[in-house]
């Protein structure tokens, strides 16, 4: 079948999709977005982590099918150009980025917060994040880069 | 495919903290993994695995599954064009499962397709005739009961390592003891659950060899491996290494590489395989459970006066590195304690189970777990500290293990210990559900809920030990570029998350006095670097890289001629006085200098076989933990509170990294302390996927408090000292400690479940 959505900012056409494929699969296989990750495709890690018409969730539960004629917002869509977002730039500095796996899920997840919550404190971020895994950092410098993030953005509004 | 890094950061010398290379595209989403490869015409690659534990094949059909539409390749044992048998330590391990299966998992045949969903149902029509054959699943009756079936002809044994120094049975020092404590200790199977998928991309080219892009941590040791299977010369099989997302150890054996590679020779396509989290969990080696039996004596005054331990690890169906773990487990078997009489009997067995190997702690792990109880045990029965018990029998420097080795650079537990203990413990908080053991699920608002603290140490060997020829290659190029000296660091060093890529740059800058540094893609075209595995990259390729610049340094004062002990410093050749002899841009000019160096640590030995001593490592390394956790006693629940670690680390090469290091090490402990378990039944794994595998959340993970020491060992590049491991040893025993203190319960089994502090089962 062939699909039509919105992904970061521009119409996109996907065609041959099988029944079965995921938003996830779409987005890395046939789009050319592998930036959201594939870590379980079982709605347990978060590393898909996408904003489909402005609610974050799991790219890999979605059905190719439901995101017709939605607008898709990936990792891919928040840095503007070579300037990324506060989000991303907190993540590298504050040391949270190993392997890397996790981070775009985390990047969107934390973003949401942040859109949602403006100064999160530690227990609202936990809650928020409790569904992306990272096996790399112990979640510390995680931690510090969320912080960082939402008094950036509230110190640029 | 795989781009050149080169670092926004312009700053950031040895012990800087520059951000990583790879940060920018890592958050952008535009890091290519191993599994975000593509390329126009690629077909899916997929594995048939069994379903058996253990089993004999009378028969394949792949007749059904190449009829399906957009099957372009089914393969069996029968397609692998050279060796049917790879492996890393012994090629025990068959391409393609022959005439037997020896694990659930293991694979039997390979399919191409269009799509991975025609893969997939190709897949389901392959036919194979199995003769279901009773599983070997007990590891202790594998190896010592004569009337067990064996798991490869004639034997189940991979390896037995003993340890004998003085007599722990002369009566004599048995009258020393005040007391003697003999327990029996479990270890589960902990998974690396490393979350970028095994996956890669194979292109065949067109003198007949491939191109290879895969995730590994050990492009040369795969290379090795992959070219006799496949019948082709090494320098016709090109790796490249793709984008890691994790390791641990779990990418140390293969996986799909020779596969995938097979699937391109055979249609002449480029082909990509993904496995997805149920077939990873198959897909690659764990670490050990182990079965161990400790019996300690002790003096009254608490000094230790033998140590008996037997160390039983299964190692499934295959070698993989398990003789290796079991030295380690031998040879670090009393922990960083001066014991004078050992007897360490350490058996790595085959076994039916899931196949096991390389995970962070390496053998080491097991150990910890269960020496560190036993020293709790005897603290306990002599009413003494726990933390001082360990001080009383503590190593230093010139204390001689079990092995006879001398440990030649500081180890100063003593004051570790005491730096620990001075640390501040967590303030008391406010009451908050979401900090209860059970969180927000409401299931208590205090009551029932206990406190404890306990202590754990690790010590764990750096770089690969026994006499292993063990070393790292690094190219480094130096010229102009643009007006301004920048140089290009290649080696074929797996960056597998912990940031390697950042240290060889800082290295670069350190040694060769300049701002801009690229760093080329690991590849087969330089090299060997060896494993990232042993926490040994930082000392290997660190020393490797080091010494590459040293050379290039050489050159380049020659040619400005300068005084041999000149340095390089902010682009220019400058003396030792600090006189400015000339400016880099003029002594270079057009030419490029270009080095390439190999690093070897010391020698070392193989352990005597049947005393076990030598001198078999080049480093030691140790963490000590304390944890405060919060247990629900009713209902079994438990909440990690805090984590304090102190750990020496020779010296702060990247403190980000480090912490990152030590953060990440933690948590891996934490999960083996109470959650994380491949449960297998009869030989078959239970829970395959991250809804029954846990792995620690953001909500389980404390703060953690870290002090980190710098007391450098003399004969390590920067006196640094390997850092990944050690953490990972001592969280887990502190954490259990703790829980021991707040329940009371003996706890001889991780990872400890609800139901082993609620008294459902015995503990
Ligand atoms: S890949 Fe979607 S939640 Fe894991
Ligand atoms: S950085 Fe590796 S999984 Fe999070």
């Amino acid at each position: 079948m062939r699909l039509k959505m919105t992904v970061n900012g521009e119409s996109r056409d996907a065609d041959g999709v099988w029944p079965g494929e995921s938003l996830l699969y779409v987005l890395r296989e046939r789009l050319g977005l592998p930036g959201s990750k594939n870590a379980c495709e079982q709605g347990e890690c978060g590393s898909c982590t996408v904003y489909l018409d402005g609610v974050a969730v799991c790219a890999c539960l979605v059905a190719a099918g439901q995101a017709v004629d939605r607008e898709v917002i990936t990792v891919e869509g928040l840095a503007d150009g070579d300037r990324l977002d506060p989000v991303q730039e907190c993540f590298v500095q504050a040391g949270a980025v190993q392997c890397g796996f996790c981070t775009p899920g985390l990047i969107v997840a934390t973003h949401d917060l942040i859109a949602r919550n403006p100064s999160p404190s530690d227990e609202e971020i936990r809650e928020a994040l409790a569904g992306n895994l990272c096996r790399c950092t112990g979640y510390e410098k995680i931690l510090d880069a969320v912080r960082a993030a939402a008094r950036r953005k509230a110190a640029q509004t | 495919m795989t781009k050149p890094l080169t670092s926004t950061s312009r700053a950031g010398g040895v012990g800087e903290s520059p951000v990583r290379p790879d940060g920018p595209l890592k958050v952008k989403g535009e890091f290519a993994y191993s599994s975000d490869l593509w390329i126009d015409g690629m077909l899916w690659g997929a594995t048939l695995r069994s379903p058996h534990p253990r089993a004999r094949i009378t028969g394949v059909d792949i007749g059904p599954a190449l009829a399906i539409a957009g099957v372009r390749a089914v393969l069996t044992h029968a397609d692998v064009p050279g060796d049917k048998f790879y492996g890393i330590d012994q090629r025990d391990q068959p391409v393609l499962a022959i005439d037997e299966v020896r694990y659930q998992g293991e694979p039997v045949a390979l399919v191409a397709a269009d799509h991975p969903e025609a893969a997939r149902r190709a897949l389901n029509s392959i036919e194979v005739h199995y003769e279901v054959l009773e599983p070997i699943f007990d590891a202790h009756k594998a190896l010592f009961d004569p009337t067990s079936e064996h798991v490869h002809p004639g034997t189940n044994l991979v390896r037995h390592q003993p340890v004998r120094q003085g007599d722990p049975d002369d009566p004599a020092v048995r009258a020393q003891c005040a007391v003697v404590i003999a327990r029996d200790y479990e270890v589960g199977i902990q998974d690396q659950a490393f979350l970028g998928p095994e996956s890669g991309l194979a292109i065949p080219s067109e003198d007949g060899g491939i191109e290879l892009y895969v995730a590994t941590q050990w492009l040369h040791n795969d290379l090795a491996q992959i070219a006799p299977c496949l019948r082709l010369p090494q320098e016709k099989v090109r790796m490249t290494m793709a984008g890691v997302g994790g390791a641990f150890g779990g990418r140390e054996d293969l996986s799909m590489q020779i596969h995938v590679a097979m699937l391109a020779l055979h249609t002449g396509k480029p082909v990509k395989m993904v496995y997805h989290r149920e077939e990873s969990f198959f897909g690659h080696v764990h670490r050990h459970p182990a079965v161990m039996h400790y019996e300690h004596g002790a003096s009254a005054d608490g000094k230790l006066v033998f140590v008996k331990a037997q160390i039983a690890l299964d190692g499934g169906g295959f070698a993989s590195t398990t003789p290796a773990v079991v030295a380690n487990a031998a040879s670090l078997g009393v922990g960083p304690y001066e014991v004078p009489h050992v007897k360490i009997d350490a058996y790595g067995a085959y076994t039916n189970n899931p196949p096991c190997g390389a995970m962070r702690g390496f053998g080491a792990v097991q150990a910890c777990f269960a020496y560190e109880s036993q020293m709790d045990a005897v603290a306990e029965a002599l009413g003494m500290s726990p933390w001082r018990l360990r001080q009383i029998n503590a190593v230093s420097e010139g204390s001689t293990l079990p092995t006879g080795q001398v440990i030649d650079s500081p180890v100063p537990l003593s004051e570790m210990l005491d730096d620990l203990v001075a640390m501040p413990l967590p303030p008391s908080e406010e009451f908050d559900l979401r900090r209860m053991p059970g969180g927000v699920s409401n299931t208590t608002h205090g009551e029932g809920v206990r406190r404890g603290v306990g202590y754990g140490v690790g010590i764990k060997n750096i770089c690969f030990s026994e006499g292993f020829d063990d070393y790292s290659t690094a190219r480094v190029r130096l010229e102009m570029i643009g007006g301004e000296p920048a140089a290009l660091v290649h080696t074929a060093a797996a960056e597998v998350g912990q940031g390697l890529v950042t240290l060889k740059a800082q290295i670069a800058r350190t040694e060769l006095g300049i701002e801009r540094v690229t760093i080329a893609p690991a590849d087969s075209r330089v090299g060997n670097a060896g494993s990232s595995s042993a926490s040994r990259q930082s000392y290997m390729t660190g020393g490797a890289v080091k010494e590459a610049c040293a050379a290039v340094r050489q050159r380049v004062i020659e040619l400005a001629g300068a005084p041999a002990d000149a340095q390089l410093v902010g682009g220019k050749v400058v003396t030792a006085l600090g006189e400015v002899v000339a400016q880099l841009a003029d002594v270079l000019g057009d030419t490029a200098i270009e080095e390439t160096r190999e690093y070897r640590h010391r020698p070392t030995e193989r352990m005597n076989p049947l005393t076990g001593q030598g001198n078999s490592h080049v480093q030691f390394a140790l963490c000590v933990h304390r944890a405060v956790v919060d247990v629900d006693v009713e209902l079994g629940l438990v909440r990690v509170v805090e984590l304090a670690a102190v750990q020496d680390v020779g010296k702060i090469m990247n403190l980000l990294s480090l912490e990152g290091q030590i953060h990440g090490g933690t948590a891996q402990g934490l999960g083996l302390a109470v959650m994380e378990e491949i449960q297998v039944a009869n030989g078959k794994v239970l829970n395959p996927s991250f809804t029954d595998y846990l792995i620690p959340t953001i909500l389980d993970m404390p703060p953690m408090r870290l002090k980190i020491l710098e007391n450098a060992d003399p004969h390590a590049p920067y006196g640094l000292r390997g850092a990944g491991e050690p953490p990972t040893l001592s969280s887990t025993p502190a954490i259990v400690a703790a829980i021991r203190q707040a329940t009371g319960l003996a706890l001889k089994r991780v990872p400890i479940r609800p139901e082993h502090l609620t008294g459902t089962l015995a503990s």
